[in-house]
């Protein structure tokens, strides 16, 4: 089966910026793939880059089984595209943008049936200038629809939308995904890919440093729960009294530890066992709990464990 | 391919989205085609053609002769006299409240004081000069009888019509076409679109075909208003006139293109085009002729498209001028819209 993404080797570089390094991947059809990773990793780059916007400097480029040298309008009418950050004109209607993005297709959809998908059909005589953020990002989408295309680009579709727009753009994707197509899909939220994406690589300085379906990202930690705790006083951390690293590991269950932002993250196999072992500590040594909850382990325990940066502060 | 209504084509939609920007922004319509009917009849009837005033000239109160001088010059309906004290005198003589001042020394010998770069210093030496040789006894040999013409053609408000109609089209060439595209291109809407199978060319040929809408409505409501409120003559045929308006508004198009095709924001793209169009308004002779500069500069002046683009309307609009006749100005311009054209098209930058 001819993958829809195939990239080889590629690299590109901004002057002395290195967006993209050595980067390989391959996206099988009816995937859903997401490229997760912190602002500056390199996402848009690659993703602008299979989108035939941006050249690459080396490395070898295919979509849907085609390079983009001679093809470009034909694999054009096959790619439903959402860049980030496109401001459509305020001044047109909803349906009046329609149609011109559908006016470039070969075999468009009907404008109501895409406005009905992205549930702008009421909409479709207001200016754009007068949609919601989440609105606006449902036009996006409706724009890559149009086409009835095989594979979607979507560049952080739901980025700065509040959570129940999110939701709906999720629903949106989903049933994108039903109806057969491919998805490749950027985001810096771990709970979106996780939720969307069949796959995900994870991309940090133009590389892609882990790769896998979310549970096997997250199973690859050998920890499937995140214990984060804070003892009480403002010098804790370094206070002699403190637990140490090496004592925090000794705990039964423990994997792993790191200190960030005045707390503990303490990476754990089994909490049943490391958290009352981590509490009997605490009370032998005489250190008030301040703070403790415990969580799955999820995308982003996955990042900090291979970066040790959070996401958010990346 | 399936068959598609017309309305459906690439071109159509994307021409039909400069049209509804244009209309949905009240200021654009009113600077396009509200403000230069405005000017028109404002300066129509700043510069309305009406008999010279008298000329306003003042007799030095200590001089000599004083009195008997501007009692020899009162009664002459072509000046206006009044006598001043020294500092009075100087004072409107320095501010031009008087084009003129008479220091009468003697009977026999008078200096006027006046300033000869102003053209009413000069005629009212004249005015002046041939009162006061007259009352001291001069007789002039030859009987003169005026015979005043006042031709449709030749006012001012003939002159700066065609001048507004040029400025306008060079104005929404520029503007019209340049905003658009640097406002595309900052919002991210022109990589947007180039990333669909749209046809660059039907993107850019939208432009021109809007333009040539807007040109229609243009051009005829402000010589319309020309022409019925101030008599502005049309004296040349209309389809050579509609052909020159075409022409030149591609050509501006084209220097709108050339100017938007790499600015990313509106502030460079402001400046960039003002560098454009504010030493055209200057030198191109919209409100007077270009024709005041030194010959020096007289190649350079008329090497500008809105100089051959005036220049063309005027001959036609006023002169009855045929397109043969107009040669020369359409060559001028029909170079600006090939040498932009190609310019612009290699390079534009869709991101």
């Amino acid at each position: 089966m001819v993958p829809a993404v195939s990239l080889r080797a590629l690299r590109k570089a901004y002057k002395d910026v290195v967006a993209v390094a050595q980067l390989d991947l391959e996206v099988p059809p009816g995937e859903c793939f997401g490229l997760l990773g912190p602002n500056g990793a390199g996402k848009t780059t690659t993703i602008e880059i299979c989108e035939g916007l941006t050249l690459p400097d080396e490395g070898e480029v295919r979509v849907l089984g085609e390079s983009w040298q001679g093809n470009g309008r034909a694999l054009r009418e096959r790619l439903g595209i959402s860049l980030q950050e496109t401001q459509f004109s305020d001044k047109l209607t909803v349906g009046e943008t329609l149609q011109l993005f559908r006016s470039f297709y070969r075999r468009p959809r009907p404008l109501t049936e895409v406005l009905d998908a992205v549930q702008l059909g009421e909409k479709r005589n207001g200016r754009v200038g007068q949609l919601s953020g989440g609105q606006k990002q449902r036009l996006a989408l409706a724009c890559a629809l149009v086409a009835d295309p095989e594979l979607f680009f979507l560049d952080e579709p739901t980025t700065g939308l509040d959570p129940q727009s999110r939701r709906q753009l999720w629903e949106l994707i989903e049933g994108v995904k039903r109806a057969g197509r491919t998805v490749v899909v950027t985001t810096h939220y771990m709970e979106e890919a996780e939720r969307l994406c069949d796959r995900v690589a994870i991309v940090d300085h133009g590389r892609i440093i882990a790769l896998g379906t979310p549970k096997e990202l997250i199973r690859s930690l050998d920890a499937e729960h995140v214990i984060e705790f804070r003892v009480a006083g403002p010098t804790s951390l370094t206070s002699p009294t403190s637990p140490t690293d090496k004592d925090l590991l000794a705990l039964d269950g423990a994997r792993s530890v790191r200190q960030h932002d005045g707390r503990y993250l303490l990476e754990s196999a089994q909490a049943h066992r490391t958290v009352p072992a981590l509490l009997s500590l605490l009370a032998a040594r005489g250190l008030p709990l301040e703070e403790l909850s415990t969580h799955s382990a999820t995308l982003e325990d996955v990042f900090v464990h291979l970066t040790g940066r959070q996401l958010r502060d990346a | 391919m399936l068959k598609r209504h017309w309305s459906e084509r690439p071109l159509v939609q994307l021409t039909l989205v400069r049209v509804r920007e244009f209309v949905r922004e009240p200021e654009a319509v009113f600077w396009t085609f509200i403000f230069p009917i405005l000017m028109t009849a404002g300066l129509g009837i700043a510069f309305r053609s009406k008999p010279e005033a008298a000329a306003k000239v003042a007799v030095l109160a200590s001089a000599p002769a004083a009195s008997a001088t501007a009692a020899q010059l009162t009664g002459n309906r072509l000046l206006e006299v009044r006598t001043l004290d020294d500092s009075a005198a100087a004072r409107e003589l320095r501010t031009g409240k008087v084009a003129l001042v008479l220091v009468p020394q003697s009977d026999s010998l008078v200096e006027y004081r006046y300033d000869d770069t102003r053209p009413e210093g000069f005629a009212a030496r004249r005015l002046v000069d041939d009162a006061l040789q007259r009352a001291r006894g001069r007789r002039d040999p030859v009987t003169v009888r005026d015979s005043r013409i006042r031709e449709r053609g030749s006012r001012y408000v003939d002159f700066v019509v065609p001048g507004l109609l040029g400025m306008n089209l060079l104005g929404s060439g520029v503007w019209g076409v340049g905003f658009a595209i640097v406002d595309a291109r900052r919002k991210r809407l022109l990589k947007r679109l180039v990333a669909t199978p749209m046809p660059k060319s039907a993107y850019l040929a939208a432009f021109l075909l809007s333009r040539l809408g807007f040109l229609v409505v243009e051009a005829g409501v402000l010589l319309l208003f020309a022409g019925l409120v101030f008599g502005v003559p049309l004296r040349g045929s209309l389809p050579a006139l509609a052909l020159i308006a075409l022409l030149s508004a591609l050509a501006f198009g084209g220097l709108g293109l050339l100017v938007a095709s790499r600015q990313r924001t509106i502030e460079g793209a402001s400046g960039l085009m003002n560098l454009t169009m504010v030493p055209m308004w200057v030198f191109s002779g919209i409100f007077f002729s270009a024709s005041r500069f030194p010959a020096a500069v007289q190649p350079l002046i008329q090497a500008l498209p809105l100089t051959a683009v005036n220049n063309a309307l005027r001959a036609n609009m006023l002169e009855g001028a045929s397109l043969a006749q107009v040669a020369p100005e359409l060559a001028i311009i029909s170079a600006w819209l090939v040498v932009t054209f190609a310019l612009a098209l290699k390079l534009f930058r869709w991101q």
